[in-house]
């Protein structure tokens, strides 16, 4: 077995053992837990939501998660069970801050005027900072769908849209990303 | 550029578009140099996407986590003859019940309540743990196991039957990855790593049988 997939197997074990452990109340190990998966969840939130939430709602996605523990049937990965979880901490933050906010996105708001390709100062933005900036809908629909893999019907139902709004949302981020590749 | 073509784009990417509207979208790219450049660029943004990296939280979040873990925890049900209450209750039980053991009403828990007397003193490999020392621990390790085994074989009857099945299925996780971990060891004798892999999952086995152990205990 190469060395790589032994050491894979392995972890994927730990892990396993680590949540029945934090599953039975072991804070010990849901440490190890938090320590081998904060930096996948901390990054999700990051760029689901404005930099100053994200410790906050990653603090609050492993509190849900212990609490949780419990009711995880191992039926998937707990990194999986993780992130969904995480998921669904970020849009129901989301809707409670645009509540507060007033729905301060609309479906049809340019995306900062980034379609086009002209020379700004926006050039010298990195990918991920050109991301932090895209309108929070077209944001976290690119994030879902093209970082984290979700599928358009599986975002629509999600974000409470419908599958058209989801595509023409991450074409209108990758159009404005395209100005900030890497070159 | 043809805007109507333009927003197809995505979508054909995605391998969303019908035949025929794929087809025609092919036609347009032959003849159309800015839709075909575009058509490049969004390959290049979903690429950059999907090679973006996590990075860690600047700051250490565990403290602050762990001090909201365990009020939040569901409350401990009050000691009862006859189990009838839930195995999330249970457990949430058993972390009471260790965190009493690092104090002393645990001595005073241990002179009214069975116990089991195996080596406390094993919870984790020692500081100076080496390849030689590596035979030596687990030889004791795995008395200590033995002996908690039997505990439990002895007391699970006062364990309700749904907290044995998630008792017995936390073990057989754990008692896979030692038993992956021997047959990797055999393979690599010298690897450090491997080593205190397995010394460490024989901990939380350790772990999670004392604290089965003392969860039935207290019925």
């Amino acid at each position: 077995m190469p060395r790589q997939v032994l050491e894979d197997t392995l972890t994927a074990d730990s892990i396993a053992a680590d949540t029945a452990l934090a599953a039975s109340g072991d804070p010990s190990a849901f440490e190890r837990l938090y320590r081998s998966h904060v930096a996948r969840i901390h990054t999700l939130v990051r760029r689901m939501l404005d930099a100053d939430e994200t410790d906050d709602v990653t603090q609050e996605v492993f509190i849900r998660a212990w609490q949780k523990l419990s009711t995880f049937r191992g039926e998937s990965a707990f990194g999986t069970w993780l992130h969904r979880l995480a998921v669904n901490v970020v849009l129901a933050r989301r809707k409670s801050v645009g509540v507060e906010r007033g729905r301060f996105i609309t479906e049809d708001e340019p995306l900062h005027g980034a379609t086009g390709r002209r020379e700004t100062p926006e050039l010298s933005l990195d990918f991920e900072e050109a991301l932090a900036r895209l309108p929070e809908g077209a944001r976290q629909v690119f994030v879902l769908h093209d970082v984290e893999g979700y599928r358009h019907d599986e975002i629509a139902r999600m974000l409470g849209v419908v599958p058209g709004t989801s595509k023409s949302q991450l074409h209108h981020a990758r159009m404005a990303l395209r100005r900030h590749l890497d070159r | 550029m043809n805007d109507h073509w333009t927003n197809r784009l995505s979508e054909y990417i995605d391998g969303e578009l019908d035949n025929e509207e794929r087809l025609a979208l092919e036609a347009h790219l032959a003849t159309c140099g800015s839709c075909y450049a575009t058509l490049a660029e969004l390959r290049q943004v979903v690429a950059r996407a999907q090679s973006l990296e996590d990075s860690s939280p600047s700051t250490d979040l565990w403290p602050d986590i762990r001090a909201r873990l365990t009020p939040d925890r569901r409350p401990v049900v009050t000691r009862a003859r006859h189990f009838s209450f839930s195995v999330p209750q249970l457990l949430a039980a058993s972390v009471v019940l260790a965190l009493l053991s690092a104090g002393g009403m645990w001595i005073g828990l241990r002179s009214t309540k069975p116990t089991v007397t195996a080596n406390q003193n094993i919870t984790s490999p020692p500081p100076d743990y080496t390849l030689a020392s590596a035979s030596r621990w687990r030889t004791s390790t795995d008395a200590a196991i033995t002996e908690l085994e039997e505990a439990l074989a002895r007391n699970q009857g006062q364990l309700d039957t749904a907290t044995v099945r998630v008792l017995r299925q936390s073990l057989a996780v754990i008692d896979r990855a030692i038993a992956q971990a021997q047959r990797a060891l055999k393979r690599d004798p010298g690897s450090n790593y491997l080593n205190l892999h397995l010394a460490n999952t024989m901990r939380q086995k350790i772990e999670l049988l004392r604290r089965a152990n003392a969860l039935a205990s207290q019925s």
